[in-house]
């Protein structure tokens, strides 16, 4: 009966919300005009200063601050400013340093790799007849559909490990050992040349594939016929083409695409986290951060690692404002 | 699409599959209007790519099926390649079904997404309708910091909220944390900036003329946003809801850390934990795995074209 409790605490707290607006309203309908105009906005906007204030704005700069204390060991005292001391610890720790290299490799392969693989698909969708265009594409983008849970189980059964000896019932080491027949390869414990955390990339890249894929089609469909009509008359060969004509002209999306997967790796915890749980040099900045708060019971660490997760994400934000007030100019 | 790295939404149906009705056009030979003879390689070419790319499913669906002595002693691919030597059974599903304790964890999934969905449209809606049809100062720099506010990653919140839901708990005696609200106040709250952008550009397009109107014949702003506003904005509403459910519903960080394990615990929780269990076999974590996947399958399929429409509204996420 969790279930009805939590329904009907649902439809009160909705409802009590509705009433408060509704009850505001009324009363800045019935103020004099000059003041309606002026306190309407705020009623509208009310629950989402409200919300954002207490649950993202707050929680930004505490973070922040938390990020300069140290939370003692002993229950009942409070935390002690330590400075940058949990920057120092961080930045002086290889093991870190490794995470940042990881995080830097991650933002380069996944997005390019998604970018690459979804045009791929994208081109060659766009020459087939609808039925199997929509068929193929939905294939592409079903991935797309499942939590990252349900896909490191996914691939935990391709890249796991059985000793020599025993049935090779996980496919990369049976096809591995078919293949060279050498014996089997503990993949994801194979930090050389970051090895494993490659093999992980290529999870997130099945998964992000299908969005890049919907996104540049969409925008390859948009290129004027007359473009590629001239291009043809011009002799051009298909590659160049396509380098030279199509290309250009839906480089906005290759951008927003490329960001926009960015963005989702730069947060990315559950597949990391649920593949290796960042052992084996596999960590990220977002795993990292849950290491330090909950392994390690370290908040004000925890906090640093926000603050650098967040420093590497602020160009992206600034980006994002002042492409969107050019586009607002244009209009 | 814009050539802005910030994309528009597109909510209209031309954004997805409609379009490629005209584009049966045949790029590599002008002349030669015969589609089915160049498109046979290009076919067979994406028709293996998009094989290749469900056997990682398929690998899993299949060890869902056989019997835990199948699936230690042989890969899935031998039960392909030789069905009628297999023991077939569906025993895993009861088995998974009973670890994932799946009568529970369904309904806490339903019990966080459900909100974490409605919450934040309704909300965005009233911040939306701000945005587009309230004259107010500082409006543009407002709009500017939910720009901004859509990236920022939710590890930012997650240790100053645990803080504040324990100091609640500690000073009123009301425990958040392990309950679905301390799961769907999060969710909402970072679902706010994007959809209040994604709203905000839909109303953007509505026409002014009509809420003039309303105003003229004495329609206050309350009214015209429900009955008004709201109905016309469905498109938008339903392709950010769609998207939001699916996040919510595949969601594990938030679920692990402000439910966390325990009689609320949402779907991904107990997958996560089935996980843990291979040692008892993978057909039992793999039926799991499907267990949970069929909520954001039955939407995938059904509701294909919204999802893919709501992706395209939403790709800044």
């Amino acid at each position: 009966m969790a279930i009805l409790s939590a329904i009907i605490s649902v439809i009160i707290g909705l409802g009590i919300s509705l009433v408060i607006f509704w009850a505001l309203n009324w009363l800045v309908e019935r103020t004099s005009d000059r003041w309606k105009s002026r306190l309407l906005p705020y009623v509208f906007l009310a629950p989402v200063i409200v919300l954002i204030a207490i649950f993202l704005l707050y929680p930004a700069i505490r973070t922040f601050i938390d990020s300069f204390l140290q939370q003692s060991q002993r229950r009942g005292e409070g935390p002690t400013f330590v400075g940058l001391d949990n920057y120092i610890d961080l930045f002086t720790d290889p093991g870190f340093l490794g995470i940042l290299l990881n995080n830097v490799l991650w933002v380069i392969v996944v997005p390019t790799g998604a970018v690459i693989a979804g045009l791929l698909v994208a081109i060659l969708t766009d020459r087939l007849g609808k039925r199997r265009e929509t068929t193929f594409k939905a294939m592409i983008f079903l991935p797309m559909a499942i939590s990252g849970v349900a896909a490191a189980v996914t691939w935990r059964f391709i890249y796991f490990y059985a000793p020599p000896g025993n049935p090779q019932i996980y496919s990369l080491n049976a096809i591995w050992t078919a293949v060279t027949g050498q014996d089997p390869v503990p993949w994801l414990t194979i930090d050389a040349a970051r090895l494993n955390s490659f093999l992980i990339m290529f999870i997130v890249i099945w998964l992000q594939t299908g969005f890049a894929m919907v996104l540049l089609s969409a925008a390859i469909k948009g290129v004027p016929e007359e473009t590629l009509e001239a291009a043809r008359l011009d002799g051009c060969s298909e590659r160049r083409t396509f380098f030279h004509v199509i290309v250009p002209q839906i480089r906005g999306t290759i951008l927003a695409v490329f960001i926009t997967i960015l963005i989702v790796v730069m947060k990315l915890f559950d597949i990391v986290y649920a593949m290796t749980g960042g052992q084996y040099n596999t960590s990220v900045l977002a795993v990292e951060f849950y290491t330090q708060l909950f392994s390690f019971q370290n908040p004000g660490k925890a906090a640093a690692v926000v603050m650098v997760l967040m420093v590497a994400i602020t160009p992206i934000i600034i980006y994002q404002v002042r492409s969107y007030k050019a586009q607002e100019e244009l209009r | 699409m814009s050539s802005t790295p910030i994309p528009t939404p597109t909510v209209d149906p031309a954004s997805g599959s409609t379009k490629a009705v005209v584009t049966g056009r045949s790029r590599k030979d002008p002349q030669n209007r015969d589609k089915s003879k160049p498109h046979v390689l290009v076919t067979i070419l994406m028709g293996v790519i998009a094989v290749a790319w469900l056997i990682p499913l398929v690998g899993l669906l299949v060890t869902s099926f056989r019997s835990r002595a199948d699936v230690d002693a042989t890969g899935w691919w031998t039960a392909l390649l030789n069905p009628f030597a297999q023991d077939w059974t569906f025993e895993n599903f009861a088995s998974a079904w009973d670890a994932i304790d799946a009568g529970t964890t369904f309904w806490n999934s339903v019990a966080v997404t459900v909100p974490a969905t409605v919450l934040p449209i309704l909300v965005a809606a009233m911040a939306a309708y701000a945005f587009s049809f309230l004259q107010f100062r500082g409006k543009e720099i407002y709009f500017g910091i939910v720009l901004g506010l859509m990236i920022v990653p939710v590890q930012l919140a997650i240790i100053p909220i645990l803080q504040l839901f324990v100091w609640i708990g500690n000073n009123t005696g009301v425990q958040i944390i392990g309950e679905y609200p301390a799961a769907y106040i999060v969710h909402s709250t970072f679902a706010l900036p994007l959809a209040i952008y994604i709203l905000r550009n839909y109303m953007q397009t509505l026409p002014v003329s009509l809420i003039e109107a309303a105003r003229v014949d004495g329609a206050s702003h309350f009214q015209i946003f429900w009955r008004l506003i709201v109905p016309m904005s469905v498109p938008a509403l339903a392709s950010f809801a769609i998207f939001q459910f699916l996040w919510v519903w595949n969601d594990f960080l938030v679920a692990y850390i402000f439910i966390q394990s325990g009689p609320n615990a949402v779907m991904t929780q107990g997958l996560y934990t089935l996980m843990g269990q291979f040692g008892q076999g993978w057909q039992r974590v793999a039926a799991g795995s499907f267990i949970t996947l069929v909520v954001p399958l039955v939407i995938f399929f059904a509701l294909q074209r919204f999802f893919v429409r709501g992706l395209t509204a939403g790709s800044v996420k």
